[in-house]
């Protein structure tokens, strides 16, 4: 099973996302992360979905979506044409002796620290899946306390958008 | 013009040429009622006893004229009670607004009187819903609605009005959307003429052609396409009527009780094309021994059909007729085969059959209906036994001549949807081929077929058990009839009789032809006629679940 991303465009109505994780619920495909926001235009939105599945399940999703009223444009994404990111913000436990080697490993990966407590650092860090897996790895001998991580988001490389346009 | 939402409604259902519609009034819709009572000599609306009967007969009467089907209910569980009538027309593609009144807006989501979430609960099972908040926005919308019930793949919009839009007053213009251009799937040149040499080229070719050949109006281009190319030609049940019955290259229904030859054919098939159809599991059984020598030709709109179930080796993604026309041009015609010689070898051998014993049986009473409408009348089925027995043994030459809930199966179907056919064609004798089962579930309908003078034969195959399942509990069961037996003394007569219908009872197979011909003669009022069959009749051939199409049991 590989992960795939698609870039959907979708309207900006109320009710939009619910009929878009329905379409994925009731069909049994399934949804590793989903970020939704609104695009450079007011009323459209752009969804980015990743799937988890083969080839066979990815034609079936982008072409149930494309049924949907509600959706405009579906692109699945190369990995090697787009660039992603994807954001979590890290509590870790820190301790007088600890702290300064999380602190290094932060700089390491170009983190922030964002909060500190007595025993505690929480950390924001953004970039690729695999980026954001290395430092949790890392960070997980010091006991990791609480991970929120947002879905992931990417766009095409160079001069290629997604837009609207035609249907 | 100022106009009030509910004027609104009506005037965007006359927009759409709307004259008939199906429902059942409610608080939340007494604006519409209103409105529709002034309107009164423009829109016939027809009550029916239950919102679910709305839905059907409205899903009938698209059936049968082609146009959308329109019904109305108030919110909560009038709502509700269409439920099953929109999934059945969502399953089987048929054309559908459902217009649904909704609490105020200012009452919206805190679980107020007959307050219902019916976009959310209809989400799966609509092409598209909406709740309408807003005055301005209602005529765009209802337009909207009726432009994707009819676009590509039909099927069934909801549009549900907030009681205070009904009252709300804004400018009105008659101003129909200009049509959204459908998401056309071009079929290149190159791609038709690789489906030509295929078929050209093909030594065992089979022709399945499916619900979406009617809807799509290309009976005559599949008819062609199969005559040319001397095609043998087999229909799911959607498909019934869209290829002659009587038709030398027709071989029967396909898959779980298709005919042996069919199901034979498509074993030994080198090319299997499938026209409007979605290789549904009833069809296929066992995917991977489906169709297994031949390569799949899949003909459809909706591209996402194709390759759902079946992989598609040429598939032709679009409107069919247009399609069928460019790839006709490029067939070339050819003599009966030793294939088609081989077909009609089986067509002889394994005749889809029954045993005529000197009892009553289901198979005889659905042939004498066949021959005493002369082949011609709208057949409308409930679900199971009755349903099989009529594609069987009735032959279907004409499209929108057999209205059965093919996808959801839907019991309790049949009745409703005759009104709604019978509506739509008063110039057509309509049966309803039933079973006591499904028939108890909706039976009071019949009190809307007699209201409204509606001169449907209700034929029912009664068996006093649930036939199909007990068939299953029969065959794969060990005979284990649980809850199957609803042998309880229900006078069928009595009870048309007491709805202002006629009844006819019949247990020998000599009554019958009379009892036909004496409820075929009915023009003002329906008749049932309680035909008392066995309870162990079957519906064969059947295939087991789980096997290949071409193992199957027929007897």
């Amino acid at each position: 099973m590989a992960k795939h991303t698609l870039s959907i465009l979708v309207e900006n109505h109320a009710g939009v996302l619910s009929r878009v994780a329905g379409l994925f619920s009731r069909r049994g495909f399934n949804i590793d992360s989903l970020a939704v926001g609104v695009t450079e235009n007011p009323d459209i939105s752009r969804m980015t979905i990743v799937v988890d599945g083969d080839d066979y399940i990815v034609e079936q999703v982008s072409k149930q979506l494309n049924k949907l009223v509600d959706v405009i444009k579906i692109k699945n994404l190369d990995d090697s044409e787009s660039v992603s990111r994807e954001l979590a913000l890290i509590k870790v436990s820190a301790t007088a002796s600890t702290r300064s080697e999380i602190v290094q490993l932060v700089e390491i990966f170009r983190a922030n620290i964002i909060d500190v407590s007595r025993n505690t650092l929480t950390i924001e860090i953004s970039g690729d899946t695999d980026k954001v897996k290395a430092l949790e790895d890392l960070l997980r001998q010091f006991g990791i306390k609480e991970i929120v991580r947002t879905g992931l988001i990417a766009i095409e490389r160079g001069n290629k958008v997604i837009n609207a346009g035609e249907k | 013009m100022k106009l009030t939402g509910a004027e609104i409604v009506i005037e965007c259902l006359k927009e759409q040429g709307v004259d008939t519609v199906f429902g059942f009034p409610g608080g939340a819709v007494l604006n519409i009622y209103d409105a529709l009572y002034k309107a009164r000599g423009e829109i016939r609306h027809i009550l029916t006893s239950h919102e679910q009967g709305a839905a059907h007969a409205a899903d009938g009467y698209a059936r049968v004229s082609g146009k959308v089907g329109v019904c109305i209910a108030t919110s909560g569980p009038g709502a509700t009670n269409l439920v099953t009538g929109i999934a059945t027309a969502y399953m089987d593609s048929v054309p559908m607004v459902a217009l649904t009144g909704q609490v105020a807006t200012s009452l919206l989501g805190k679980d107020s009187f007959q307050e219902v979430d019916i976009t959310g609960i209809t989400m799966p099972i609509t092409k598209h819903n909406y709740i309408v908040k807003d005055v301005t926005k209602l005529a765009n919308i209802m337009r909207e609605a009726f432009i994707i019930a009819k676009q590509g793949r039909p099927g069934p919009v909801l549009v549900d009005i907030c009681k205070d839009v009904t009252a709300a007053v804004t400018d009105f213009e008659n101003k129909p959307l200009k049509k959204v251009p459908a998401v056309s799937i071009g079929v290149s040149d190159d791609e038709i003429d690789a489906a030509a040499e295929v078929i050209n080229n093909s030594s065992r070719p089979v022709l399945l052609s499916g619900g979406g050949v009617s809807i799509a109006d290309a009976c005559e281009e599949v008819r062609e396409l199969a005559e040319k190319a001397k095609i043998p030609v087999t229909t799911t049940l959607m498909g019934l009527g869209s290829f002659p019955g009587t038709h030398e290259l027709f071989t029967g229904l396909v898959g779980m009780h298709g005919s042996k030859t069919t199901n034979l054919a498509i074993a030994e098939a080198d090319l299997f094309i499938a026209i409007g159809a979605r290789f549904s599991d009833r069809v296929i059984s066992n995917v991977s021994r489906f169709a297994p020598n031949a390569k799949i030709m899949h003909i459809d709109i909706d591209p996402a059909e194709v390759g759902k179930n079946v992989t598609a080796h040429y598939p032709l993604v679009g409107n069919i007729k247009k399609i069928l026309k460019k790839l006709n041009a490029r067939v070339k015609n050819r003599d009966y085969t030793d294939w088609n010689k081989r077909i009609d070898e089986w067509k002889r051998s394994f005749p889809v059959k029954y045993t005529q014993d000197g009892s009553l049986k289901p198979q005889y009473i659905v042939e004498k209906i066949y021959e005493l409408t002369g082949g011609n009348a709208i057949i409308t089925t409930e679900v199971g036994q009755n349903q099989l027995w009529a594609a069987q043994f009735y032959k279907f030459t004409a499209p929108r001549q057999f209205i059965s809930s093919g996808g959801l199966g839907t019991m309790g179907y049949g009745l409703g949807a005759s009104i709604g056919a019978q509506l739509a064609r008063p110039d057509k004798k309509v049966i309803n081929i039933a079973g006591d089962g499904s028939f108890r579930m909706n039976c009071n309908e019949l009190a809307t077929a007699v209201e409204y003078k509606l001169p449907i034969v209700v034929a029912i195959l009664n068996n006093r058990v649930l036939g199909m399942v007990r068939q299953w509990q029969a065959l794969f069961y060990g005979g284990r009839y649980s809850s199957t037996t609803i042998d309880r003394g229900t006078d069928f007569v009595a009870l048309a009789r007491a709805y202002g219908a006629i009844g006819i009872n019949v247990t020998k197979p000599e009554e019958v032809e009379p009892a036909i011909s004496r409820a075929l003669e009915s023009t003002d009022r329906p008749v049932v006629i309680n035909f008392e069959i066995d309870k162990d009749e079957k519906v064969f051939p059947i295939v087991p679940p789980g096997a290949p199409i071409d193992e199957l049991i027929d007897e």
